[in-house]
């Protein structure tokens, strides 16, 4: 199943994607609405990091393309925000939780340029709205993980973005902390943004997201959440790998060849 | 006279290199910082063998592309060779010591160099060469030159303070917002290479190396504010190079050794009282969970 | 010239005992340094070289101190006293990394280059303090910073020589247990092997490799002795043993120019030297070693499309014997370039290699398939189209996506794929674009 929209918010066009010459994503090809919250579901080693990376064009792309509304990534950066694993940086790291969410505000100020009173206000007001306005000062290792996720979130609102691509933002925390996200989320959809998250658990995604893309190395599934949590559609997507496309990774690794001919 | 000009001289270099160090150890690139610190050396002494003098600015930034051809290397040798970083660092580093060695015992006679300066500078002689414009007396050179590498990196600082402060803390999310992480990272590497060159033959490659490293590490242990953090650096560098230079006088010893002494004699301070205010923490900690037990 | 051959000949006893024990001392400490390298821990042994310098020169005040009292009369430069100073300085410097990355926020790599540039420091110190002060011996002991052969007796020599070749006995009868912790620490562990005793022993023999390697290369250069050599081994081969005899024959031959560097110029330092023939050793390695080196990587991915050309020219020759079904039919590189595009003089290259193999005719300006041309063609289409079936049917990619995915594919798999794949499919006649695919013998 992989169901197409007009106008999508994103539209990846058969993207193989590979690290060290050996594919990890085949030939994905979706599109998904504007307005969304969607998830990007599927077991461990799926490719789902590795999908968001290549939208943001993080690793790049053996073949295809990414569209985000309409244009490349280089002309929308500006529209674009991320949240990234918890793990993927160093939280020993000498700032506040406030100095983290004015980062968001960097991209808007450009080269040189210093960080204004507007922009403290509006790290403030982020704060505000992930409920942690009285935790600013506070050096970031002391925060918990749900704060910390919640010291994230807050980096990407005050980007004021439109599209948000989020990396497993319900792990390691409270249920306090998920559920106080989930209703941000909905808050950020009620107000035309579109969601991309990558999540594992089956249980919360049905209710969670609108539009859910199942990946295992390749696209299972791309479509609105009710149709696509089919028994079939799970068991296609947790079913074990496609050996043949495994050792056939593997010999395009091992024998350097080129992912497309040029 | 002399006793000012050498700690004015060891302050700017603590300062510069401190400055510098303190992103390369959230990096964690504090072997980098280490390897190309060695590595200058052939530049270096090629640079004097060309110009035959130890004033051309031209030669100093030739031989601070030395420092940034290694950054190069490392990562080519790691990514294209396949090569693990840890040893991609010892094998570059150490090769293109050697060469700087070869050179240097090789020209010894025509060059100004030898091979016990390489390693410990002559921060005692510094003061002994000075700058002469027009007949004018202008103090020491080395003050002349490693207090421009200051006004460099810290206008580098100053003007980059956003996108070096994101691109060490979160490398994948600068790129997303459009700041271009290699682009600040050869920069930075370009800033140590040329501070490293500056301060080499004032103070020797081992105390440029300390000064890089054990300033911030101690600092980093003693504040949480990033900006306090640099200033705190530039501090106990400062502190290691006085303590150091009247220790190395009263023991009649290597100056630069000394002042190495002192650096991890701050340090040991900086961690005892890192290691107290954890403690205290943890025991403050224990304490509201028993109140909130009981 | 001259002094090569004079020191080729191995006619001075002298230079017999110095070249045996620098090639000992090579191979010892490249033979630790394979498992120092494999375990990630380069510069922890660059760490442990340079934190010898203040446990020698202590050593030598010490004992120096004692001499002036006259409770010894040994010299204070002697090799057993500088060994076990530099010895307990340099576990001292490895504790220490370990405390301060373990009990605080700083990384490892920090920790490192903090120990390491300090105690050199310290050492460096203590050095202008021996040197400033009264000792007899004081001269030559700055010889440690960066090598020099000529500096030692034969005696010593002898002495670094025999502990050289202790660590290599030690390492080899441990060489099962340290493979697995190197492969997997956590692994090992579960197996029951005594994994903190055996780091603990490794680590020693690492400190006592660096000690000894040190005489030959200097502090400032260990590494070199200590990685290099499995580096460039690492090159050669994916398999353990092989790796370290390779490594052993670097450092031995390493070892060997030290000694005649410091035959040839006594009063220069071999340190560098040494590093500069291992670092030789390394660059011809990564450049032309058979399967990793850049010059085979280079050549496998020219075969490969070269490969891809031909292959793609005998399919469009195929593809037009389909559509005409007269598959010899002799066609013009016109007809050819109009099935697929391509620049025209790779084309002609391409067909006059391919008929040199036999796999085209030629007949005057037009060219023609062979049988067995045909039977290649037939097979490249036939893997292009059950590629494409396999990534409709298994894969779930919409037909009109499958195409160029498959011209890649259809020229990498092997006939054992190839077989899996026609079993897994259960031999489809049809293509997802309705066209037949090519049987195996049809």
């Amino acid at each position: 199943m992989n169901v197409a929209v007009d106008n999508p918010a994103l539209e990846i066009h058969d993207l193989t994607i590979s690290y060290n010459r050996r594919p990890v994503l085949w030939d994905v090809d979706l599109t998904i609405p504007e307005g969304a919250i969607v998830g990007v579901i599927g077991p461990n080693g799926a490719g789902k990091t590795t999908l968001i990376k290549a939208v943001m064009g993080l690793v790049p792309a053996g073949s295809g393309y990414v569209q985000i509304y309409g244009r490349p990534l280089d002309e929308v950066r500006e529209r674009i925000s991320y949240v990234p694993q918890r793990e993927s940086v160093d939280w020993d790291f000498p700032a506040s939780a406030r100095d983290v969410v004015l980062m968001g505000r960097y991209g808007k100020l450009g080269l040189f340029r210093r960080p204004r009173r507007a922009d403290r206000d509006k790290a403030d007001e982020c704060l505000h709205r992930v409920g942690i306005e009285h935790l600013g000062d506070r050096q970031i290792s002391q925060l918990s993980g749900g704060q910390q996720q919640r010291v994230f979130l807050a980096r990407a609102l005050a980007q004021d973005a439109d599209f948000y691509i989020m990396d497993e933002p319900f792990t390691g925390v409270d249920a306090a902390t998920e559920a106080a996200i989930v209703e941000i989320l909905r808050g950020m959809r009620a107000r035309g943004r579109t969601i991309l998250a990558v999540h594992h658990d089956l249980q919360s995604a049905l209710d969670y997201f609108d539009w859910v893309v199942l990946l295992n190395m390749r696209l299972v599934a791309s479509g609105p959440a009710d149709k696509v949590f089919t028994a079939e559609l799970l068991q296609k997507t947790y079913g074990g790998k496609l050996t043949l496309l495994s050792k056939v990774g593997n010999l395009l690794q091992k024998e350097e060849f080129p992912t497309r001919e040029t | 006279m002399n006793d000012f000009w050498i700690i004015l001289i060891g302050v700017l270099v603590a300062a510069t290199c401190g400055l510098l160090g303190s992103y390369l150890i959230l990096r964690r690139m504090a072997m980098v910082g280490d390897a190309i610190a060695h590595a200058v050396l052939p530049g270096i002494v090629i640079a004097f063998m060309i110009s035959e003098s130890r004033d051309s600015i031209p030669m100093l930034l030739g031989a601070a592309a030395v420092g940034l051809l290694t950054t190069f290397l490392i990562e080519t040798l790691h990514r294209r060779g396949m090569l693990q970083i840890d040893a991609s660092i010892g094998l570059t580093y150490t090769s293109l010591f050697a060469l700087g060695v070869i050179l240097a015992s090789a020209f010894a006679g025509d060059v100004d160099l030898d091979l016990d300066c390489i390693l410990y500078g002559e921060i005692a002689l510094a003061p002994l060469y000075t700058l002469d414009i027009g007949g004018v007396d202008m103090g020491p050179r080395a003050v002349w030159i490693v207090g421009g590498a200051l006004i460099l990196v810290l206008s580098f600082i100053f003007l980059g303070y956003k996108e070096l402060y994101i691109t060490t803390f979160d490398p994948a999310y600068a790129a997303i917002i459009g700041v271009s992480v290699s682009l600040w990272h050869y920069l930075l590497m370009g800033a140590v290479s040329l501070t490293t060159v500056a301060a080499f033959e004032s103070v020797g490659a081992i105390l440029v190396v300390a000064f890089l490293i054990a300033p911030p590490a101690a600092a980093y242990l003693l504040t949480d504010n990033f900006k306090h953090m640099l200033l705190l650096t530039v501090l106990l560098g400062s502190l290691a190079v006085v303590g150091g230079y009247y220790l190395a006088a009263w023991l009649d010893a290597s100056i630069a050794g000394a002042m190495a002494l002192c650096m991890g004699l701050v340090f040991c301070a900086a961690f005892g009282l890192y290691r107290r205010r954890l403690h205290i923490a943890s025991k403050s900690l224990t304490d509201q969970q028993l109140a909130a037990r009981g | 010239m001259n002094s090569l051959i004079e020191f080729l000949t191995f006619d001075d006893p002298g230079v017999r005992a110095v070249s045996l024990g620098a090639m000992l001392l090579g191979i010892g400490a490249a033979v630790v340094g394979c498992f120092t390298f494999l375990r990630k821990r380069a510069l922890v042994g660059d760490a442990v070289a340079h934190a010898v310098l203040p446990g020698v020169c202590l050593a030598f005040i010490l004992v120096d101190f004692m001499g002036s009292l006259g409770w010894t009369d040994i010299s204070p430069k002697h090799p057993l006293a500088l060994i076990v100073g530099a010895f307990v300085s340099s576990w001292i410097s490895l504790r220490l990394i370990d405390y301060i990355s373990f009990k605080s926020r700083i990384k490892e790599d920090t920790a490192i280059g903090l120990v390491l540039s300090v105690f050199f420091g310290i050492g460096i110190l203590l050095l202008t303090l021996i040197q400033h002060g009264s000792s007899a011996e004081k001269a030559g002991l700055n010889s440690i910073l960066f090598g020099r052969i000529a500096a030692l007796t034969a005696g010593d020599v002898l002495l670094f020589g025999a502990v050289a070749t202790v660590l290599v006995f030690i390492t080899l009868m441990l060489y099962k247990e340290f493979q697995l912790m190197s492969f997997d620490e956590e692994f090992a562990a579960v197996t029951g092997l005594p994994v903190r005793r055996l780091e603990l022993t490794l680590t020693t023999l690492t400190v006592l490799a660096v000690i000894v390697a040190i005489q030959a290369v200097g502090v400032v250069m260990t590494a070199a002795i200590l990685i290099t050599p499995p580096a460039a081994a690492r090159y050669w081969t994916e398999r353990l043993p092989v790796m370290i005899l390779l490594a052993a024959l670097f450092g031995a031959l390493a070892g060997l120019t030290g000694a005649y560097a410091s035959f040839a110029a006594p009063r220069a330092p071999t340190g560098p030297w040494i590093v500069i023939v291992l670092t030789g050793f390394a660059i011809l390695s990564v450049l032309f070693a058979p399967r990793r080196g850049a010059l085979a990587r280079q050549l496998r991915q020219r075969r490969n499309a070269g490969r891809i050309r031909h292959e793609n020219i005998l399919k469009a020759l195929f593809h037009l014997g389909e559509q005409d079904d007269d598959f010899y039919a002799a066609r013009s590189s016109d007809d050819i370039l109009a099935r697929r595009p391509m620049d025209g003089t790779v084309l002609r290259r391409g067909l006059e290699q391919l008929r040199r193999h036999g796999y085209v005719r030629r007949e005057g300006a037009a060219w023609a398939l062979t049988a067995e041309g045909r039977m290649r063609g037939a097979r490249i289409t036939r893997l292009h189209r059950l590629w494409e079936v396999y990534l409709t049917q298994y894969v779930g990619i919409a037909p009109d996506h499958v195409h160029d995915d498959a011209e890649t594919i259809e020229h990498i798999l092997t006939p054992e794929l190839e077989h899996e794949l026609e079993a897994l499919l259960d031999h489809p006649q049809i293509d997802p674009h309705a066209r037949v695919i090519p049987q195996k013998h049809g």
